[in-house]
């Protein structure tokens, strides 16, 4: 345990204390206290920034259960910590901004700043863990405090509801991941994600390799909210703002990316991971940008633009994959799109949080955040109009601002998966940089939607619930500094390339630096005419274009019918699964004990019946059987009538009385087949259950006593005759194939000899078997008094009633 | 209408004993012939029935005033404390001895402590079926 392992945990030690301080000092808002955390990890985690630069990764172990090799690995490259610096940079400017939202006389705030916390060390906890355990562990903490803060105000149905589902679907992307991580281990026989890394070679060609690869996707993408497993996050948006800034922005939705980069030392390389990863991103990144378009709701607009340039984030990751497989050439010109992602991962997370926050301004000083209510609130509110154009312009891709840098690099790896020449790209890639296109286009006009639709336009104040003004100065301090990011970022993106992107591109593609060498990244804002830039300028205009006339294009969205939607989907699958499995479960479970017993026989008989078959277990021999005379054939017959008399009577009382012949005969079976002491007992126990039966006969409900004969069913005869069929052939194997000797000799020499007595079964009974003696008349002891009981306590019911 | 039981009665107030007599012999032969705790207890609790019959419930219930349920558990401890005894002599749990020993009347007897843990078994089964006789008779 060391200071590095501390700094993780600090959220959660932290989380313990919150609930304290928010009733101890009623007074002052408990974010003040929860924001000092973060800066200082911000700071603590800014100096390993020199570590990394030089390439020196920082590893720490604590033992956590050594003896299955999962022990708490804290590895810091520079993947682990350019996410380990947006959590704890974001998360500061969340807070700070969380403390003017949220009311302190209105809101819960103990509880959201322990689910914040909680969010915030689980987070720093993925990113920073080498142990795959650890990570998966700190991966459903995620899951599990983003569902506790989507789920903030639960009294609502909707946030109840969008929590619900979010955790469904995260939970099963990471159960699906922990599979992948499971096969991992099989392969390489350890957690530790740079062992693996170490053994790439020699698994690659293990079988369960694909199925790794597609279970380890399948939690990224989950997280990540890609296509088709998006729908949880616009529905996440019940959440409070500064949740959405952070969990849904900046940080949770990252880390699928954050998989992604983690494992593309494992994985890039292989058609299969560049196909899905890239397909699927490029996909997401369109269908988002296009969805966005159509909603009305700000958060909404902002759900599904995240979803598209998590897309965008993804396609790059899978492009930049192929750098691994092209290494042959000396320019590599793939690498590119990794740098862009980690690139744009940046962007993204300064442009997404402020936005959010912009709209947490709005929702805050006018009540809705419906754009239809909205309009002409430039002149009122000139701080955040400023915030919002520079954030939705850089999402657009414009310059001055670090979105255009990072969509120039996008349509640059775009254009060139046109010259791959691996994985049979040729053909389809041309849909990669169309798809991009398209996808930029939609994003431009719904970041005009977002600005301008809000901000200039006519002045509706009759829609507003209450009287817009701006807002008060603390809360436009977080979105201000991630704002300025936003530009500064533009004029000196070298800044962040040598000392985070750098180290951070050698952790994802490991494989393509010599020993000690590292990456030379130089971005520039202007790289001369070429087609990116043709692109750009295309999207533009076709842009303004688009959002000039969006009245006319925007019936497009009804060509798909409601119920074919992706929601509608997931809410009818849920619907079913709900009504399929009452429906299976009302078939079986009637309630009835015979349709249990037709279970259970039937069972019987299929599982001895095939493992009598497949063990070839039958067989019959007539050696050592004692031959049959005249009393014994007697007796059966006599038996066999009883029993067919008990089946075929029409009245109940001549039923008992056939079973008391049975039980009678069996006595003169025991009698015949010299056991006095079962004989007595035989009579004894016969005569009184006799008495019991008819005592039961005789108390039967007037109303249901008529006497009518079993009723026949064919199913009943054929399980019947199954069981009884199936019990005989097992007896005659037994009989026929004894393995070992009987120890009764053992009883017949040593019953005088040892204990003393001559009647050998009495013997067996109280002295040699004594311990089952014991309990059986305990049996019995227990049988009387639950007579008793039951007898009694009705008495007394009926007397009270 | 009353029926006179009076040939019945009196017949039970002879056989009743004899009956008795016998189970109390297959009870104290079981270790050398047929019977035992079981069948011992099962044939006194027989007696008890035909009292039952011949008289009616509270008849029996006062002459012979006994809690067949603290007999169950009398029974039951006997035959626990049977087994718990065999610790005293560090040997596992219900190992069980005998010896020859010259008794004034009987002779020479053999006594074994088997014979203990069946007196439970036997005041468990009279026990058990009383109870369970006795409690569904005295509902209605």
């Amino acid at each position: 345990m060391t200071l590095l392992h501390l700094a993780i945990l600090s959220p959660f030690l932290a989380a313990i204390l919150v609930p304290f301080l928010y009733k101890l000092f009623r007074k002052v808002h408990t974010g003040w206290f929860v924001l000092v955390l973060p800066i200082l990890l911000f700071i603590y985690f800014s100096q390993f920034v020199n570590r990394t630069m030089e390439g020196q990764p920082v590893i720490s172990i604590a033992n956590w259960i050594p003896s299955l090799g999962i022990n708490f690995t804290v590895y810091i490259d520079g993947l682990g910590l350019l996410f380990a610096l947006l959590i704890t940079g974001i998360g500061a400017l969340v807070i700070l901004y969380s403390i003017y939202y949220l009311s302190k006389n209105k809101e819960q705030l103990h509880t959201f700043y322990v689910y914040l916390l909680l969010f915030m060390g689980a987070m720093l906890g993925v990113v920073l863990s080498d142990n795959i355990i650890v990570l998966y562990t700190f991966w459903e903490f995620t899951s599990l405090s983003s569902f506790l803060l989507i789920g903030y105000w639960y009294k609502r149905e909707k946030s109840r509801n969008g929590a619900q589902k979010s955790m469904l679907i995260t939970i099963f992307g990471g159960l699906l991941m922990l599979g992948g991580f499971i096969m991992l281990y099989i392969m390489t026989n350890s957690f530790s994600i740079r062992e693996i890394i170490g053994q790439v070679p020699e698994m690659s060609q293990h079988d369960l390799f694909i199925s790794a690869l597609v279970l380890i996707l399948f939690g990224a993408f989950t997280k990540s909210a890609q296509f088709p497993f998006y729908i949880w996050l616009p529905d996440a948006m019940e959440a409070p703002t500064p949740v959405s800034a952070y969990l849904h922005s900046a940080t949770m939705v990252k880390a699928g990316i954050y998989l992604v980069a983690r494992f593309s030392p494992v994985f890039s390389g292989t058609p299969e991971w560049f196909w899905i990863v890239s397909a699927f991103g490029i996909f997401t990144m369109f269908w988002g940008s296009f969805n966005a378009a159509k909603q009305t709701d700000l958060k909404g607009i902002l759900a599904f633009s995240t979803v598209s340039q998590l897309g965008m984030i993804m396609s790059m990751l899978g492009v930049g994959s192929a750098a691994i497989a092209l290494d042959s050439l000396d320019d590599n010109i793939f690498i590119v799109a990794t740098l862009a992602a980690i690139f744009h991962l940046i962007n993204h997370a300064t442009f997404k949080g402020s936005l959010f926050m912009v709209v947490g301004i709005i929702d805050h000083e006018t009540g809705t955040r419906d754009i239809r209510k909205l309009g002409g609130l430039m002149s009122l509110m000139p701080i955040t109009f400023t915030i919002s154009i520079i954030g939705a312009f850089s999402m657009a891709g414009l310059p001055p601002f670090n979105g255009f840098l990072s969509k120039e690099m996008f349509f640059t790896s775009m254009i060139r998966v046109l010259e791959m020449d691996v994985f049979n790209v040729e053909t389809i890639g041309l849909l990669f940089p169309i798809f991009a296109w398209v996808g930029s286009i939609f994003t431009f006009i719904y970041s005009m939607i977002l600005v301008f639709k809000t901000f200039t336009g006519k002045y509706q104040p009759e829609k507003l619930e209450k009287k817009p003004h701006e807002a008060p100065i603390g809360m436009l301090i977080s979105p201000m500094i991630l704002a300025s990011l936003v530009i500064i970022f533009f004029f000196f993106p070298n800044i962040l390339a040598y000392t985070i992107i750098e180290p951070a591109m050698a952790s994802i593609l490991p494989s393509l630096l010599a020993d000690g060498g590292h990456f030379h990244v130089h971005i520039s804002g202007w790289h001369g005419p070429t087609p990116e830039l043709y692109m750009t300028i295309g999207v533009v205009l076709l842009g303004v274009l688009g959002y000039l006339t969006l009245t006319k294009w925007r019936s497009v969205y009804r060509i798909v019918p409601k119920k074919l939607t992706l929601n509608k989907g997931y809410d009818r699958a849920l619907y079913c699964l709900d009504k399929s499995s009452l429906g299976i479960t009302k078939f079986y479970m009637t309630g009835f004990i015979r349709d249990y017993l037709v279970y259970i026989f039937t069972f019987f008989i299929v599982i001895l019946g095939t493992a009598l078959i497949i063990k070839q277990g039958f067989s019959f021999s007539l050696e050592g059987t004692a031959p049959v005379g005249i009393y014994e054939t007697v007796l059966a017959a006599v038996m066999i009538i009883g029993t067919i008399t008990v089946l075929f009577s029409k009245s109940r009382l001549t039923a008992i009385i056939a079973l008391g012949s049975v039980g009678y005969t069996l006595s003169l079976f025991f009698v015949l087949f010299r056991a006095p002491d079962l004989a007595l007992t035989q009579l004894c126990v016969e005569t009184v259950s006799v008495a019991l039966f008819l005592l039961c006969f005789y108390h039967l409900p007037e109303f249901k006593k008529k006497e009518k004969k079993l009723r026949f069913r064919m199913t009943n005869l054929i399980i019947s005759l199954g069981v009884g069929t199936i019990v005989t052939l097992i007896a005659l194997s037994a009989n026929s194939q004894r393995v070992t000797e009987t120890i009764a000799s053992y009883f017949i020499e040593n019953s005088y000899k040892l204990a003393g007595g001559k009647n050998m079964v009495n013997v067996i009974l109280v002295d040699f078997r004594g311990f089952d003696t014991l309990f059986e008349i305990t049996v019995l002891g227990i049988a009387s008094l639950g007579i008793y009981g039951m007898i009694r306590v009705n008495v007394k019911r009926e007397e009270e009633g | 209408m009353k029926t006179n039981d009076l040939i019945f009665q009196t017949v039970t107030k002879t056989a009743v004993f004899i009956i008795i007599i016998y189970s109390l012999h297959l009870f104290f032969s079981g270790h050398y012939t047929p019977g035992g705790g079981f069948i011992g207890g099962l044939m006194t609790a027989s007696a008890i029935v035909l009292l039952l019959l011949a008289f009616d419930i509270k008849t029996v219930v006062n002459s012979l005033n006994i809690d067949y349920i603290k007999m169950t558990a009398t029974g039951l401890l006997i035959a626990l404390l049977t087994g718990v005894g065999s610790f005293f002599f560090d040997v596992p749990f219900l190992t069980h001895t005998f010896s020859y020993v010259d008794l004034p009347v009987l002779g020479k007897t053999s006594l074994a402590t088997a014979v203990l843990f069946d007196l439970g078994v036997y005041l468990v089964v009279i026990g058990v079926t009383m109870t369970i006789i006795q409690t569904i008779g005295e509902t209605e």
